[in-house]
């Protein structure tokens, strides 16, 4: 994770450190000969890259702490995660309350953009026909648009929906890096 | 034992939907970064005007008979520098809650970054140059007057800070004005340092 010097007043003053660090420097070439200087200035340029590439805090690349949920006793809840355009979801028989997300999946511009409107629609839709598909069998079921990448979506939706086990529909890649961060079963669907 | 979803989906008959926006960026970083962008490209416009202008022309900088104001502009160099560290200062003093620091380090700040425009408007008319006279004054005309719009914001911005740091209105918790501000003005200082170092002394 390379730095941020725009994230705060300190970080930006880190920053200003390190470039009054290399103006002294490129001054001191510069009084020798200016090709000397501009040599010094190659060289202070590729130093503060370098130095804004590195981690900004000791432990910040480390894995944050993994998430877990208590769940109410008698009762069996399990996250769905299903992406746009899936028509249903093998969950569990004893399950008692399901929640199904579907990640509003889109593309690096789009995302950037915001343009993810018809993402969005086309995610409810699914969210939609799987809750109404999951429900027949008298379970207690809701459905919501997640985020754009599978595991922030399950993230967001464990902070606010304590699963007992998470059920991934269809991305083994999804699944390894589910299971790497949280501590609640995941499977693959 | 019911399915939630229409209630919780279907909701945009009645009002226009919630704002969203991508996990993967949030607004205020997406905001610093199209700023951050957008001066590049600024400044990045006249650096590269005065690089054809140099690098092309091929001829010694400055272009003979002009001559610049280097020790001024070291001068004006240092009391700015010195003033990102008074920000600091401020900064540091707000989040300990010391009213005191904030307000002396606010107050220096602002009175050094007057001292470095007014000085370059001295030097304005003292340079013996204007931008009718070639290239090479206008590009440095250009990039050092972009910079002092820039002082003269950054000014604005903490006439601001402080007349309400003054009032009270910053605490340990709520300095969320200061933070912003100081992050412009180290950038202002910043940026000056840059035009300097390839204006001045290469």
């Amino acid at each position: 994770m390379a730095r941020n010097p725009f994230r705060s007043e300190g970080e930006m003053f880190k920053l200003l450190g390190v470039v009054i660090a290399a103006a002294i420097v490129i001054v001191i070439g510069a009084a020798i000969n200016t090709w000397v200087g501009v040599a010094f200035a190659v060289i202070a340029v590729a130093g503060v890259v370098w130095w804004l590439m590195q981690e900004p805090t000791p432990g910040a690349a480390d894995p944050a702490p993994k998430l877990d949920s208590g769940t109410p006793p008698g009762m069996h809840r399990v996250l769905v995660i299903a992406p746009p355009g899936a028509s249903t979801a093998p969950v569990p028989d004893g399950a008692t309350d399901v929640v199904v997300v579907v990640p509003a999946l889109a593309t690096t511009t789009e995302a950037l953009t915001g343009a993810v409107d018809d993402r969005r629609a086309e995610a409810e839709r699914t969210a939609l026909g799987l809750t109404r598909t999951l429900s027949r069998d008298g379970r207690n079921v809701r459905g919501e648009v997640g985020a754009d990448d599978p595991v922030q979506a399950v993230e967001d939706a464990l902070r606010v929906f304590g699963a007992d086990e998470v059920l991934v529909v269809g991305d083994d890649a999804a699944v390894e890096q589910i299971r790497a961060r949280v501590a609640i079963p995941v499977s693959r669907a | 034992m019911v399915a939630h979803a229409e209630a919780h989906l279907d909701h945009h008959e009645e009002h226009p939907p919630v704002p969203h926006y991508s996990s993967r960026i949030s607004p205020s970083i997406l905001g610093m970064y199209l700023f951050i962008g957008s001066e590049i490209m600024l400044f990045g416009a006249f650096f590269t005007a005065y690089f054809f202008i140099r690098v092309v022309n091929g001829v010694a900088w400055p272009t003979p008979p002009f001559h610049l104001p280097v020790y001024v502009a070291f001068l004006n160099t240092c009391i700015l520098v010195t003033s990102s560290f008074t920000m600091h200062w401020a900064l540091t003093s707000v989040k300990k809650n010391n009213p005191f620091g904030l307000r002396a380090g606010l107050l220096l700040t602002f009175l050094m970054g007057l001292t470095f425009l007014l000085t370059q408007i001295l030097e304005y008319l003292r340079i013996g140059f204007n931008t009718s006279d070639g290239a090479f004054p206008t590009i440095f005309f250009c990039l050092t007057g972009l910079h002092g719009c820039h002082v003269f914001v950054g000014l604005t911005i903490l006439g601001f800070m402080t007349i309400r740091a003054f009032r009270g209105h910053f605490d340990a918790e709520h300095h969320h004005g200061v933070e912003i501000g100081g992050i412009y003005w180290h950038f202002v200082d910043l940026m000056w340092i840059l035009v300097y170092m390839t204006v001045y002394i290469l």
